[in-house]
């Protein structure tokens, strides 16, 4: 039994460890085209690399900004995540995260006399159920009516943004007396999440983000529904043969995913904005994308990713103002960085059946 | 007789508007039939209409602008088809890469080329262009026939991919390709080269369409310009049920929905706006969920073909 184990262990981790060669190779790829597409602007690539590196962990404030910039990163990775350990694709991070943000606005602005950290509390809970049903909407309309919930996800991204600016520019949210256009009013102290390091704006988000982490793990891991996501994700016809209630599971699991993205929006909002802003987010939702994809779906991944992306995002900023590399750059090398994790993924699997029907052939002959 | 010169006027808009759509929509069928499932016409149409700005820029002709905006099309097809019937590799995540290359892309290299300033170059794009005879009947005329000449080409395209599908063996080998691969290899009929091709010709019509964003519909190139339309071009063609003549339709009736939102809006109704320009969205939605399980969408859709 004890050999069994060890034997299987061996397996999983070689497996896990051949999983990250592929996601750092292709990362270094993707960093090596971008690097020839700054060059190919003219701009040295080595002096726009420093300048984005300087920005992302140079000073104290750098380094905060970077926390800043990673924290709706893990939520919008993990909600892409577990939607994909499942078999779905969602695709809907952004408007999730704005509606996960106005719900936690809206409670953070309307109910008063609540202690910090229950009033915190609070608005995570109605953000994540905010998040939770724009989500379980794709769901929902998958299981009734077959409706591709790529698709779905992708439109209401569309449909959250706008009445998210209703809500602020005409819509009930607006700041009172309406002067000022395109924000709510600021959410009480007592829902406002306090800084992590002092002098920066990074906030305790970022540890709600990473408790978040380990109860993805748990949820995935160790338990049964975990278990049978899992399994769902793997082959959905057999989970279902199996007597997997796969339905129900879709619906759990897009309403999981769904509420994960909304805490991406109720951090932003609790943590850096303080209120209800109309196109709040430069596309962390995308993002998690490629954050989980890098990640390989696992939690150790995805801090990873959301690292190396959070970082892209908070020295981005420096790049364009030192190097004149514009920051939509930091888009381009996220697609590169997709494009070669899964070519290199398929590359190696191409290259071990080569491998497998060659050892067939010598064992045949 | 004033209504109706309203309603002609409103038929003429939607029409233009559906253009995108319809080109769009059009060369994803190609993909679909042949089994190829692409979720990155929001990319590919993004990249296009910074090139079709571009080509127009330099060489001072909207058409080879057209032809810049094709070109590149037909380069996120290749890079599409190799990553997604060579390797083999996964062809959602690929799509979504795609839209995030090309959101970066564009954005980058406009930035780059035009700089951030607030003067817009003047660019050669598409004019009206008055059918003789026809477009002196009353509403028709008005309607139909006094359009640029790539909303002509975009209907035209409508029969000539219906021909080419339904009537040609070459249309038949596609559609074989997507319901069942191995059956049209035991035939003799080459899987990866019409993939191949149905994705690279696919994306030269999506371009095209990306372009007439930038080069009919406006004058100039914006960032996310496209907002969306590639991904409803994918609802319109399973609204279409996966015919030429469905994907018309659809282009038109979701595009309707932008013009009441516009109609509205100038007449200063009390609807936000924000909830008039949902409506597409809102409306791909419902559709999707009423025609998702009715569309017989190709057998053998978004799954790689392996030889052998």
């Amino acid at each position: 039994m004890k050999k069994v184990d060890t034997v299987k262990f061996r397996t999983a981790s070689a497996d896990v460890a051949r999983q990250a060669l592929v996601s750092v190779s292709a990362i270094v790829i993707a960093l090596l085209l971008g690097m020839g597409l700054i060059a190919l602007m003219n701009i040295s690539p080595v002096k726009a690399f420093s300048a984005l590196i300087e920005g992302a962990f140079g000073s104290k404030n750098s380094v905060g900004e970077t926390l800043v910039k990673m924290t709706p990163l893990l939520f919008t990775g993990m909600s892409y995540a577990i939607a994909n350990r499942c078999g779905l694709t969602n695709l809907g991070m952004e408007g999730q995260m704005y509606i996960g943000a106005m719900f936690a606005a809206y409670a953070g602005i309307n109910i008063s006399g609540l202690p910090p950290v229950l009033h915190v509390f609070l608005c995570i809970v109605l953000g994540f159920i905010g998040g939770g049903i724009w989500c379980l909407i794709a769901g929902a309309l998958k299981v009734w009516f077959g409706a591709s919930e790529i698709i779905v996800t992708v439109m209401l991204n569309t449909v959250a943004i706008f009445l998210i600016e209703y809500m602020v520019t005409s819509g009930p949210m607006l700041e009172p007396p309406g002067t000022v256009t395109g924000q709510s009013s600021p959410v009480l102290d007592s829902a406002r999440l306090g800084t992590l390091i002092p002098g920066t704006r990074s906030h305790w988000g970022f540890v709600i983000a990473l408790f978040f982490i380990f109860l993805f793990w748990l949820f995935l891991w160790k338990s049964k529904k975990g278990y049978e996501v899992r399994v769902s994700g793997y082959n959905l016809q057999a989970a279902a043969y199996s007597g997997i209630n796969t339905k129900r599971n879709i619906l759990l699991v897009t309403f999981l995913a769904g509420g994960l993205a909304g805490l991406a929006g109720v951090c932003e909002v609790l943590g850096v904005q303080g209120r209800l802003y109309a196109s709040f987010s430069p596309g962390y939702g995308f993002d998690g994308i490629a954050v989980a994809l890098i990640g390989m779906n696992s939690p150790i991944g995805i801090v990873v990713g959301a690292l190396l992306f959070g970082a892209f995002r908070s020295g981005g900023n420096r790049m364009q103002m030192r190097a004149q590399v514009p920051d939509a750059i930091v888009s381009v090398i996220q697609a590169f960085v997709i494009i070669a994790v899964v070519a290199s993924q398929m590359v190696l699997e191409i290259w071990n059946e080569h491998r497998l029907k060659k050892l067939q052939q010598s064992k045949e002959a | 007789m004033e209504f109706l010169s309203t309603f002609a006027g409103w038929t003429a808009t939607d029409i233009r508007l559906a253009t995108p759509l319809l080109l769009a929509g059009l060369g994803l069928l190609l993909m679909n039939l042949a089994g190829i499932l692409n979720i990155g016409a929001e990319g590919t149409m993004l990249i296009a209409t910074l090139m079709a700005v571009v080509g127009s820029y330099y060489t001072g002709s909207v058409w080879l602008g057209m032809l810049f905006a094709m070109a590149s099309g037909a380069l996120v097809g290749l890079l599409f088809a190799f990553l997604t019937v060579t390797l083999r590799a996964n062809q959602v995540v690929v799509g979504a890469a795609v839209n995030i290359l090309g959101s970066g892309l564009s954005a980058t290299l406009f930035r780059i080329l035009f700089g951030v300033s607030a003067n817009v170059p003047l660019i050669d794009v598409f004019e009206n262009c008055s059918i003789p005879v026809l477009s002196d009947i009353p509403f028709f005329g008005e309607a139909f026939f006094r359009q640029m000449p790539l909303v002509y080409i975009a209907f035209l395209m409508v029969p000539l991919t219906s021909y080419y599908l339904f009537h040609t063996q070459s249309g038949l080998n596609l559609r074989a390709v997507g319901e069942n691969p191995r059956a049209a290899d035991t035939l003799g009929i080459n899987v990866y080269r019409t993939q191949y091709l149905s994705i690279i010709v696919g994306s030269m019509i999506i371009a095209m369409g990306g372009a007439f964003m930038s080069t009919g519909l406006t004058k100039f190139f914006s960032e996310e310009m496209v907002s969306g339309r590639g991904f409803i071009a994918l609802a319109a063609v399973i609204f279409g049920r996966y015919k030429p003549s469905g994907i018309m339709l659809a282009a038109i009736v979701f595009m309707a929905g932008t013009v009441a939102g516009n109609v509205l809006l100038a007449s200063s109704s009390q609807i936000p706006y924000q909830f008039l320009t949902m409506l597409p969205y809102i409306l791909t939605i419902v559709v999707l969920a009423t025609f998702a399980k009715s569309a017989v969408s190709p057998a053998e859709l978004g799954k790689a073909y392996k030889r052998g």
